[in-house]
């Protein structure tokens, strides 16, 4: 894992004695609010329905034992004893005092974290693979990429003002994890000829206007990506609308300027800044590359899994994934238990996470997108281990990409954007499909709920996607089919007039029902939707 | 009815003006009628209340009711977490809200 260099922590350390002196200068009323929210949401600081919430970056999802700790630490003290993993791999915090802001601010500094650049239009926190370093089936680790990009993205003074907020995520595999073509920019990390280099997808992004992001450059080499990262920015910025918010996201400039004169402008401008030598020397890669080296793990530790206890058997087939290293494996821990709240997790079960991470996972930890955690390098001897205690504190739901592990916002019983609550519709799906067995003969089936446009709970990338809207004052729900975020991305298409919270579980239920009867052998729910495209789905549905 | 809500500076919690102060309870919130406005300004200049608006309500046999979901919501708290609503023992509280 990266550690701070001096450098890392005076910046963040000078961050807290700055925030904290414009906290005290609001609190004594020197500056208004008009003045101070820009300033409080530099710091990731919002103010949302009940009270402030304050979103803590979790760097490409990677934290160690001692950063998860903080956070449980933080959500009993200054908290209500929980706190919300997101769909960007951060975490959030929805009861904070702005008069304890600060001292949260320096307990997070303290370990080597931050709320910078979690708001605000500017590049946020660079998001990965949380596989990343353990996946068997990945070329190389992206995240020392992805470290580098955050250095450099951070406080970046020509990219602190851009026309909207900017979404980057790195993998190194074919399997997307990261819903890679549905940000700003997506790199891959490909191979050709022996060598590696990086594909550039540009311009992807969910929201208002949801677009997958088209191939901008299939390979540039890997001493060059700062650089083409740097020109692809600099376009966005220069020509980037800024007059209408709801066209300034640059998928928007790229879909109006056409992605063959979007890329002819990124190499003109990449000329240019190539020459300014920002990419770094590769002593300076090597020396973050050296940080994520893979753990000293035990070559000699056995591949067998004692399979004797049937409900450790199912939870092995669901939520454990293959390691690149024999022996080993990727524990997946649900955050999604029926009746509980999508990556919501309480100060003692993020204390428990530490304490497994630091006993059986080299201290490693991942936050996903699908709001789970993950524990990356596990012997397979000590899996048993794990799942009994995870299971003592409600972490071992065997739900792993099925339709109960529910992606879903805060929506209206927190956030001031939302329309309509998203929670009580998870809650209630997954009250409906609550037996295992029925969810396992389902397979995988991805489904994702928003509850406004913004789409942060990525209804348009779900196998199936639910919207919630404002209809003349009353919650609504939209039903779409066939999106995926994964490395077959589509966008769902909404079914036809939506559903109240109780209808739109029914329509769910029509809608697995009607896979039931025309799945083949090995379809999964989108494949199917793929197959027979719409309309029997819409008949199930509406009749 | 109108009422006049916004949060608190120190703390964020929702509050309501009461026609002499601010309350973290909606049973305290007065009918502003058309002064709301002017209250609104009032208070913010004076910095006892940060985001504050205006919003549609009606008077109910259990005081003030808001007459969107977001504010009654606001009003009480998260409806999936009814240990953190103002009311954690009313098992009447959530029928309030929806």
């Amino acid at each position: 894992m990266y550690k701070y260099d001096e450098y890392d922590q005076q910046m963040v350390d000078a961050r807290v004695a700055e925030f904290a002196d414009q906290v005290k200068r609001r609190l004594a009323g020197e500056i208004t609010e008009d003045q101070f929210k820009p300033l409080r949401l530099m710091n990731g600081l919002y103010l949302q329905l009940h009270a402030y919430m304050l979103r803590v970056a979790v760097p490409y999802g990677t934290l160690d034992g001692r950063q998860m700790r903080m956070l449980a630490h933080i959500a009993r003290k200054y908290d209500r004893d929980y706190g919300h993993f997101t769909t960007r791999q951060n975490i959030q915090y929805n009861w904070i005092k702005l008069e304890d802001a600060p001292a949260i601010l320096a307990d997070l500094a303290s370990v080597e974290m931050h709320a910078i650049q979690t708001s605000g239009n500017c590049i946020r926190n660079i998001s990965s693979d949380q596989w990343a370093g353990a996946a068997a089936d990945e070329l190389t680790d992206p995240r020392p990429w992805a470290e580098l990009l955050r250095q450099w993205s951070s406080f970046h003074p020509e990219f602190s003002y851009l026309p909207r907020k900017f979404k980057i995520a790195v993998i190194a595999a074919e399997e997307d994890r990261a819903a890679m073509r549905l940000h700003d920019i997506g790199i891959q990390i490909v191979e050709k000829d022996g060598v590696h280099g990086a594909a550039f997808y540009v311009g992807g992004g969910m929201g208002r206007t949801p677009m997958i992001a088209p191939l901008i450059k299939d390979f540039v080499p890997l001493d060059d990506l700062l650089s083409y990262t740097e020109a692809c920015l600099r376009v966005y910025n220069r020509y980037g609308r800024r007059d209408n918010i709801y066209k300034a996201r640059i998928k928007i400039l790229i879909h109006e300027l056409g992605a063959d004169e979007y890329r002819r402008q990124v190499e003109e401008e990449f000329a240019h800044v190539k020459s300014l030598g920002i990419d770094p020397p590769k002593a300076e890669y090597d020396r973050i590359a050296a940080q994520f080296a893979m753990p000293s793990l035990d070559l000699s530790a056995s591949d067998e899994i004692d399979r004797t206890d049937p409900d450790f058997a199912v939870w092995v087939d669901q939520n454990v994934a293959a390691h690149k290293v024999p022996g080993h494996a990727i524990v997946n821990i649900s955050l999604k238990p029926l009746g509980g709240i999508p990556g919501d997790a309480s100060s003692a079960q993020i204390d428990l996470m530490a304490d497994l991470a630091e006993k059986f996972s080299h201290d490693e930890l991942r936050v996903t997108h699908a709001q789970n955690i993950v524990l990356p390098h596990v012997r397979k001897a000590d899996l048993f281990a794990i799942w009994q205690a995870l299971d003592a504190a409600d972490l071992a739901t065997p739900n792993l990409d099925l339709i109960s592990d529910i992606i879903a916002c805060p929506g209206l019983d927190y956030c001031s954007l939302a329309n309509a609550r998203s929670i009580p519709v998870a809650q209630k799906i997954a009250q409906r499909f609550s037996d295992p067995a029925r969810q396992r003969d389902l397979g995988e089936l991805k489904l994702k709920i928003s509850g406004c446009i913004n789409a942060c709970g990525h209804h348009h990338a779900g196998h199936i996607g639910i919207l919630g809207v404002d209809r003349k004052g009353t919650e609504n729900y939209q039903l779409l089919l066939g999106g995926s975020g994964a490395e077959d991305v589509s966008l769902g298409t909404i079914t036809g007039p939506g559903f109240d919270e109780d209808g739109i579980v029914d329509a769910i239920e029509r809608v697995t029902d009607k896979y039931l009867a025309e799945r083949t052998d090995g379809e999964r729910f989108v494949d199917t939707y793929r197959r027979v495209g719409m309309a029997p789905f819409k008949e199930a549905i509406y009749g | 009815m109108k009422l006049l809500t916004g949060n608190d500076l120190k703390t964020g919690f929702v509050t309501w003006w009461t026609g002499a102060d601010w309350s973290l309870h909606i049973e305290d919130a007065a009918d502003v009628g058309e002064a709301g406005e002017a209250i609104l300004a009032v208070e913010e200049a004076a910095r006892r209340v940060n985001a504050p608006y205006i919003i549609a309500g009606e008077q109910t046999a259990d005081g003030p009711r808001p007459a969107h979901i977001k504010d009654r919501i606001r009003a009480l708290g998260p409806t999936v977490r009814p240990d953190l609503t103002l009311k954690p023992a009313d098992p009447a509280a959530g029928d309030w809200v929806i």
